[in-house]
């Protein structure tokens, strides 16, 4: 998709992550780390919470004398701590919506991938949830305005014997015992919150559930800072005597109260209501049309497990060896999580362009496209191309490169490409260097793509790229949607630097069956083309 | 490029520029988190909260003869009541205009739960009068129960009129 609103919207992000890649660096960019930073602010929230806690009285007219002593008296250590505390939570308001609404731009949440997105919408309530209980411990102007409100919306439920509302009418009404109910609920909704955090990361493999030391650093520096210069207010204390007319608003947590102030509770049940089914149904509304999963071939499968390793998204697990041949474990595929990114077949050693003997088969593979089939493809791609200083670009779908253009083949995910296949290339002669164009750095839309490509051809993850390949005539670039202009500026750049270089001395070209194979395997593409 | 993180001190530019623009973010939501203010009420103006629970009466009926006598000995009461209450109904005037008439159904899935009232009236300051009626007994005409209060509203001041039985009907807190 280029137009639309999702298009806009994901350039959008693209643009402003590439300039924070120059302020932060492509590592600590908080855009690319919005999930480990959203866990980072729940770990700052509750080490606060715990030390608030220690000076905390849940009594009736104690509590506000508490929250006013630690606030003016001990300013510099519990008053930095409730800040921290306020602030945290606010910003993990503002990181949730980010996040989601990235994930959304970026097209992460629907088909195989629905799990995150639809656990991530309980998170959204429970996050508000534990800030407004949170107001409501202090018992100052606004945490009377908080109980008032919250609790006039839900006795319009009609669920409780005796209404919550008159608990706050006058000053007699009031009881500790409620309080102290409070506070229960004040420690229970965020440790289900945690659960439901550990529960959004529990179908993708090693999720990032903590942001790089360096933004880790400036995020909690800049927090201490904030909260020294801007302390958290405390309004005056609670008078049920009096109505709160004006307050000091929070406009992350709390927005929602003026807008319950101003239409009847129905409108903000059915609001609720009609919201959370319209995002967990979000990514069926439509559904993403998801290739056929990846396939196993036992006869070439040695249970190495690289491929287990590789999936982004846990849907390749270890089972026992069932063909009785000579090897303790095989490979199983859950088709139910499986998004057909191809990661596995380029982790796979049996994925060697090479082989020539018999069709080509990999242990694991993509029935839509199959390592056969990519090789095909390379092999026509280099027709294509001509002169001095040839260039095969191995691009992803969703980077800068995912239109078509001479001499380039888009993939599911660069990562899909084994590194053989870029020794293939170069030593067939079918092109002066290879071209690796996928996502941005730290955006990867399978989310190991980048990562694990960098790694093979660092020869420090399997599947290495061997050290015969000239590294001179391999190139990589990591570049978003918004970033063609550099894109194709590297590539001229690249082809330039080629085109100086001494023809390629190890040159073993094609064969005339392997030539053969290839024109027969894209005859059979163009026909199912058709 | 990849696996080993760079050390810290390498990254000097980093941390200040993006130290300096967390910084500014942190300070904008410290801003946005608590202003600009929320005017919950208007200037000038008070809040009057009638907030009463009270059990409508109990629609019941003398048994006859025969029925008492088809019974055991020990359960002849002479009434039989229908679980469901009756619904109650208020009136609230304020200097001599109605702002508040309802009728307010029994609460519970059976309808055996007394009946709930709770409505904010918002006012600008100044002295009133209010006149309150409550009915609970659908079968005798008029309210059994009737209460006027001078009142003299400040601003941002929380009336609260409630209701007991037991007590003579209505009274402010
Ligand atoms: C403060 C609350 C949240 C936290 C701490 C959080 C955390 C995370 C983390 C750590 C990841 C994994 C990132 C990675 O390693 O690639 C993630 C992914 C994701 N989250 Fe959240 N999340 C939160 C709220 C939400 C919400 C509200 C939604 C949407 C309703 C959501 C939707 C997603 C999606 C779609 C993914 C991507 C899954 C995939 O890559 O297949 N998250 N989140
Ligand atoms: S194609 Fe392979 S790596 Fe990608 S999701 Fe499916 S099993 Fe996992
Ligand atoms: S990487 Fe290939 S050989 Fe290794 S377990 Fe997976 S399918 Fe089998």
């Amino acid at each position: 998709m280029t137009h639309g609103p999702r298009a806009l919207l994901r350039r959008g992000f693209d643009r402003s992550e590439r300039l924070l890649d120059r302020t932060f660096g492509p590592d600590w960019n908080p855009l690319a780390q919005l999930g480990p930073l959203g866990w980072f602010l729940f770990w700052i929230v509750t080490v606060t919470g715990v030390y608030l806690f220690i000076f905390f009285d849940t009594g009736v007219t104690d509590a506000y004398a508490s929250v006013a002593w630690l606030s003016r008296d001990h300013w510099w250590h519990a008053g930095v701590a409730r800040s921290l505390h306020r602030y945290a939570s606010d910003m993990m308001v503002l990181v949730m919506f980010t996040h989601l609404i990235r994930e959304w731009a970026m097209d992460r949440y629907r088909g195989k991938r629905w799990f995150s997105w639809v656990t991530g919408v309980p998170v959204i309530w429970f996050v508000y949830l534990s800030g407004i209980t949170g107001y409501w411990l202090v018992w100052d102007q606004l945490a009377q305005y908080v109980a008032t409100t919250s609790s006039e919306l839900l006795d319009s439920l009609g669920i409780f014997a005796e209404p919550i509302a008159r608990n706050f009418l006058a000053p007699n009404l009031l009881s500790s015992r409620f309080f102290t109910l409070l506070v229960f609920l004040h420690i229970a909704i965020p440790l289900l919150l945690l659960l439901l955090m550990w529960v959004h990361i529990q179908r993708i493999t090693e999720a990032r559930t903590q942001p790089p030391r360096g933004l880790a650093i400036i995020t909690l520096g800049a927090l201490v800072v904030g909260a020294l210069l801007m302390p958290a207010p405390l309004g005056a204390a609670a008078d049920l005597d009096t109505v709160p007319a004006q307050v000091d608003m929070d406009w992350f947590l709390l927005s929602l109260y003026p807008v319950i102030e101003s239409l009847p509770a129905g409108v903000i049940w059915t609001g609720v209501l009609g919201f959370t089914v319209l995002m967990v149904g979000l990514p069926w509304l439509p559904p993403a049309r998801s290739g056929a999963p990846a396939q196993v071939f036992l006869d070439h499968c040695n249970g190495c497990a690289r491929c287990v390793e590789d999936c982004p998204y846990a849907a390749i697990t270890l089972v026992p060896r069932s063909d009785g041949l000579p090897f303790t474990h095989e490979v199983e595929v859950n088709p139910a999580r499986c998004v057909s990114c191809g990661i596995c077949m380029g982790a796979c050693p049996s994925s060697t362009p090479f082989r020539r003997s018999g069709g080509l088969v990999t242990g694991i593979d993509l029935p839509d496209r199959s390592l056969a089939a990519l090789r095909a493809e390379v092999i026509a791609a280099a027709d294509s191309v001509s002169g001095r200083g040839t260039v095969l670009t191995l691009a992803c779908a969703h980077g800068a490169a995912t239109g078509p253009a001479p001499g380039r083949i888009v993939l599911p995910c660069v990562a899909m490409a084994p590194p053989s296949l870029v020794d293939y290339i170069i030593s067939r002669g079918l092109a002066d260097g290879v071209a690796v164009a996928g996502c941005a750095e730290r955006d990867c839309h399978n989310r190991f793509g980048v990562k694990w490509t960098l790694d093979r051809f660092a020869r420090l993850r399997d599947p290495y790229l061997r050290k015969r390949v000239p590294r001179e005539r391999v190139l990589t670039i990591w570049a978003g949607p918004s970033e063609t202009p550099q894109l194709v500026t590297q590539l001229a750049a690249f082809s330039a630097r080629l085109a100086a270089m001494p023809a390629y001395e190890n040159l073993r070209p094609l064969q005339p069956d392997e030539a053969a194979e290839a024109d027969e395997a894209a005859a059979a593409m163009k026909a199912t083309a058709q | 490029m990849t696996a080993t993180p760079i050390p810290l001190r390498k990254c000097l530019p980093q941390l200040v520029l993006g130290g300096v623009l967390s910084l500014v973010l942190v300070l904008g939501v410290a801003f946005l988190s608590a202003r600009p203010m929320w005017q919950s009420l208007p200037e000038g103006t008070g809040l009057v909260r009638l907030s009463l629970t009270h059990s409508g009466v109990r629609n019941c009926r003398a048994r006859t003869a025969q029925e008492l006598a088809d019974l055991p000995a020990n359960m002849r009461d002479r009434e039989v009541c229908e679980r469901r209450r009756a619904p109650i109904r208020i009136e609230m005037d304020i200097d001599g205009q109605q702002v508040f008439a309802t009728e307010a159904a029994p609460s519970g899935l059976a309808g055996s739960g007394p009946s709930r009232i709770y409505q904010r009236i918002e006012l600008p300051t100044g002295p009133y009068h209010v006149t309150l009626r409550l009915a609970d007994d659908p079968s005798v005409a008029g309210f059994a129960y009737e209460a006027g209060f001078d009142i003299n509203l400040q601003a941002a001041q929380s009336i609260a009129i409630d209701f007991d039985a037991a007590s003579d009907g209505f009274y402010l807190h």
